[in-house]
């Protein structure tokens, strides 16, 4: 049924450019993984305050306050980076078991970050209770299922 | 007196190609080599980690520049984030090692995985620097702005090492300078250790 949706999206001017170019995918690749570290690096520093471990000095609202704008300059770049990858080899992402479990965590993962878990951490006191510990740990998981599920596509 | 080949056999001494050949030819090197599951989770596991090591450090560059989390002292960053840098940083080392172990011999001649090797040691030695130096009077600058100019450019190198160690390990897997792939540039074939037989033979 989406088939068609993937097809217009391989045959978009935006796909073709990248698709026909040696090096444009490794560059905008190169890219999608820095983002990639970016968002890693500014979420599990707050995920790991929520599990009680790492800056644990410093008000988990803060902290996340702080890490913010890293994060969703992260998650611009990965999405950014991420739909010309997407446009420049539709077809194979369509046929692809790690992109279908990658684009429906991904969604899952976004609603979570930044609709629960922010207001958990902007929420929460100094002593890390079950709530707060417990968003921490389901980010790393959701994040990390994205993650793989996305390097995975590679591999197909 | 030195012969007059010197050079050549200094250079043939240090070459490790006969390790890696010899390396390639094991049967567990072979194994991860042809394995259709291995390898890639190998590969995944080495770029979650990588998520997790370059992202925690680059959150630390961060507060050494200055420019964000302000509040939190250094010290805390490099006492108490900093062990799960560490722990991120074994795991994605001890992948990249098998990964490695897996085809040394493309490795050693692959142009971008070179200049990977070089960043790292690059790298290697700017956290070296920054630890024995500017990082033992930390208790000094903790919560100084902006931090000490050594600390600031410690934070500099380090970002620019790892976005180009970062870069040139995904270019890895393509062979745009491969020693197979003739021709190439004088300067890749050197580069990259290319043995080209002469024009004409």
């Amino acid at each position: 049924m989406l088939l068609p949706l993937f097809e217009w999206c391989e045959s978009t001017g935006l796909g073709l450019v990248v698709r026909e170019s040696v090096w444009l995918f490794p560059v905008i690749e190169a890219a999608h993984l820095l983002g990639l570290c970016l968002l890693g690096g500014a979420l599990f520093l707050v995920d790991l305050r929520m599990l009680g471990a790492g800056l644990t000095r410093t008000a988990l609202p803060a902290l996340a306050r702080q890490a913010r704008p890293w994060l969703v300059a992260g998650v611009a770049t990965m999405l950014a980076s991420g739909v010309l990858l997407f446009l420049s080899e539709a077809i194979k992402c369509y046929y692809s078991q790690a992109f279908w479990v990658k684009i429906t965590t991904l969604p899952v993962a976004l609603l979570f970050t930044f609709v629960v878990r922010e207001r958990v951490a902007a929420a929460a006191d100094d002593h890390v209770g079950f709530t707060v510990a417990a968003t921490g740990a389901v980010s790393i998981a959701l994040w990390l299922t994205v993650a793989a599920a996305g390097r995975w596509i590679g591999f197909s | 007196m030195l012969p007059h080949a010197w050079p050549e056999h200094i250079l043939f001494a240090v070459s490790l190609l006969p390790l890696w050949q010899w390396m390639a030819a094991q049967p567990w090197s072979i194994g991860l080599r042809e394995s259709l599951f291995m390898w890639p989770l190998l590969e995944s596991a080495h770029v979650l980690t990588l998520m997790m090591f370059v992202g925690t450090t680059t959150m630390l560059d961060l507060r050494l520049l200055g420019v964000t989390f302000r509040g939190v002292p250094t010290s805390e960053f490099t006492g108490r984030l900093l062990p799960w840098t560490r722990a991120a940083f074994a795991v994605m080392t001890v992948t990249g090692l098998l990964l490695f172990y897996a085809n040394p011999v493309r490795y050693h001649h692959n142009l971008f995985f070179r200049a990977k090797v070089i960043l790292l040691v690059a790298s290697g030695l700017n956290i070296w620097f920054f630890h024995s130096r500017a990082h033992t009077r930390v208790q000094a600058w903790d919560l100084t702005m902006p931090p000490p100019r050594a600390a600031r450019l410690a934070a500099v190198v380090s970002l620019a090492a790892w976005v180009g160690v970062v870069v040139t390990g995904r270019m890895v897997a393509y062979n745009w300078f491969d020693c197979d792939l003739q021709p190439q540039s004088a300067f890749v074939n050197w580069a990259a250790a290319c043995v080209v037989p002469p024009v004409g033979e």
